[in-house]
């Protein structure tokens, strides 16, 4: 930036004590010179903050690099397993991103460097950035259960957790069962993408199975003593697939119940625990979790495997100028949801378009908003609004909350239907 | 000394500055982006049982917010996200959607012939207060023609039944609609899903 145009943005911002101000957040980064955005991975937040930032300042050089030319939603993926939705209708291309202005590149990163500030990819291109946006969404601890790989997952056991063509495996699976068989579930430890997901999961298939083969079971061996929406999803599963009785449809057990897995016998389609051995028709394993690859690669993860950010603008507390959004992050209290990767995305697009322009970051808002179908007719929800306060992402008090634990019909049908909405909206609002 | 003292009082100002400015209020756009997930981007809902709120009038959607917040007005949702925010950031996103354009969501299914029954009673007992198929934000109303189908319907349902409060004005206007015709909601829905005028 030459002096003439610093003293000009200088003299725009009028008094001497707001000059000093700006000048305190980014004295170095004052507008005019490169204003390029390396974006890593079009998941949910990566592509919503793509599209906000072009929303927010044309000026600024939008890159996104994604490994896959769809994008299949993780939400609404159960309802696939279930049958009640097809494939196609949970795929996103990124043809509305190009559409305003992005560049969006299809291969897969590499290599991010903080300090040459580039991204490096398998078709030997790279990238220089001023600002990088990481958001690789996650990656499985396949080693945390003995006997189980990537190659298995794909081919047999699936995860499905990654929305997909193990999607329609499982659900193949699940068609084609015997009559009378046993689906079993393996839910993860926490924490983990989608904490409703596995439940959901649960009730879709019980859903498909009590009008398709209804003397079949299921099993859920959860890793946890309690989970997301648990007096919902109990209340659900005993209201449609009679839980807690004689005949239920599902059994769910605990980690201390010898829920915790340790092993899986491939060709047997059997796992094991501390205690028991359980034999299954169809074995589905959503194993524990940790930040997407490239995260690891780049160096942006700690002990936990997740990486560390500062929550105002997701700046990684170990490398600066890049930014982790998404279930990548150690967000919480937010989860790690679509919707929060969407706010998320947002807070961080603002954040970035700012320190580019030399602007002050802005004060973060943050929302949550998450539904569940039980069943046809019954949709269950939680949201949360979250706020910036002393360095920190806090709920406000008050606010959110589940879905009333009382069953009430009028209710249920219309937060299913609002679930149909809130997704035909936030595809819209991150592909659209 | 007396220009250690102008230092002194520029550098206060500035504190002040720099103090207001930590504690300051996250902006319109910041807050109004956290709707767009579920109401779509800027407000514009392709959805049909979430509502538009783009090119709402701030009053309308003020109004709507302290209601939700209060219980006032029944939700299955919004009541919980209201809580979250303090009536200035209600103005805040009111003045922001205010500034969007009305959304007409014109892929929703209706049909014809009931669309033009229940225009004609639209016209005779909602077009006063609901002006151009209520879609004018003039009229600090929600917004009819051209808004989720769905949320029409329950609208209706809860100033039916009594869940979502409405003046004498409606609700006198309301029963002589019924009256007139027992079907009426289903008409009139079908009359705004078609996002005619």
């Amino acid at each position: 930036m030459s002096k003439q145009n610093r003293r000009s943005f200088l003299k725009t911002l009028g008094l001497g004590a707001t000059v000093a101000t700006a000048a305190t957040y980014t004295p170095f980064a004052i507008g005019g010179s490169s204003k390029k955005v390396v974006i890593v991975g079009g998941g949910m937040g990566g592509a919503v903050a793509a599209k906000y930032i072009k929303m927010m300042d044309k000026s600024v050089d939008v890159t996104l690099i994604e490994a896959n030319k769809d994008y299949y939603t993780g939400f609404t993926s159960n309802l696939v397993v279930s049958g009640e939705r097809s494939l196609d209708e949970i795929k996103f291309g990124y043809d509305g991103l190009r559409g305003h202005g992005i560049n969006v590149v299809i291969d897969k990163v590499i290599n991010i460097d903080a300090q040459a500030k580039s991204v490096k990819t398998a078709g030997g291109k790279t990238f220089n950035y001023d600002r990088c946006i990481v958001a690789p969404g996650i990656d499985f601890r396949y080693d945390r259960i003995n006997g189980y790989s990537e190659e298995v997952a794909n081919t047999k056991i699936t995860h499905a957790w990654k929305a997909g063509p193990q999607t329609v495996m499982l659900r193949d699976q699940i068609q084609s069962m015997r009559k009378g068989g046993t689906v079993i579930i393996s839910a993860p430890p926490n924490p983990f993408r989608c904490p409703p997901g596995p439940y959901e999961r649960t009730a879709q298939i019980a859903h498909y199975l009590k009008h398709n083969n209804p003397t079949a079971k299921i099993l859920v061996l959860d890793d946890k003593e309690k989970f997301s929406k648990f007096g919902l999803f109990m209340g659900g599963w005993k209201k449609h697939y009679g839980y807690g009785t004689d005949n239920s449809m599902i059994e769910w057990v605990k980690g201390s119940a010898g829920g915790k897995i340790e092993s899986v016998d491939v060709a047997g389609m059997k796992l094991s625990g501390e205690v028991d051995d359980y034999k299954g028709d169809v074995i589905n394993i959503i194993p524990a979790q940790k930040a997407g690859h490239i995260a690891h690669v780049a160096g942006l993860t700690n002990d936990s495997g997740w990486c560390p950010i500062e929550g105002k603008t997701f700046e990684s507390t170990i490398h600066k100028n890049i930014h982790v959004i998404g279930d990548a992050a150690i967000q919480s209290p937010l989860p790690k949801s679509g919707y929060a990767a969407n706010s998320e995305g947002k807070v961080c697009a603002a954040a970035i378009v700012a320190l580019l322009n030399g602007d002050k970051v802005p004060d973060p808002s943050y929302v949550n908003t998450c539904y569940s179908v039980i069943a046809p007719g019954d949709g269950i929800s939680v949201a949360m609004v979250y706020a910036y306060k002393g360095g920190k992402i806090v709920k406000v008090e008050g606010s959110g909350g589940l879905t009333p634990d009382k069953f009430d019909a009028k209710f249920r049908a219309r937060e299913e239907q609002n679930g149909y909405s809130w997704f035909d909206n936030i595809t819209n609002d991150t592909f659209g | 000394m007396i220009e250690k003292t102008i230092i002194k009082s520029a550098l206060l100002v500035a504190g002040i500055a720099l103090g207001m400015q930590a504690q300051a209020e996250p902006s319109a756009e910041m807050l109004s982006y956290t709707c767009a997930g579920c109401h779509g981007t800027n407000g514009a809902s392709t959805g049909n049982a979430i509502p538009s709120i783009a090119g709402l009038s701030s009053t309308y959607l003020v109004e709507s917010m302290n209601a939700y917040k209060s219980d006032e007005r029944a939700s299955t949702i919004m009541g919980r996200i209201a809580k979250g925010y303090t009536e200035e950031q209600f103005e805040s996103m009111g003045s922001f959607f205010a500034e969007q354009e009305v959304n007409k969501n014109t892929s929703q299914s209706f049909d014809a012939a009931k669309a033009k029954a229940g225009q004609a009673l639209h016209e005779k007992y909602c077009d006063k207060c609901h002006t151009e198929a209520g879609t004018v934000a003039d009229d600090d109303a929600g917004q009819l023609s051209g808004n989720a189908k769905l949320f029409l319907k329950y609208s209706l349902t809860d100033f039916h039944d009594g869940s979502r409060p409405q003046d004498k004005k409606m609700s006198k206007k309301m029963r002589k609609l019924f009256k007139r015709n027992k079907d009426a909601f289903e008409l009139v829905v079908d009359y705004y899903a078609s996002g005619k005028k």
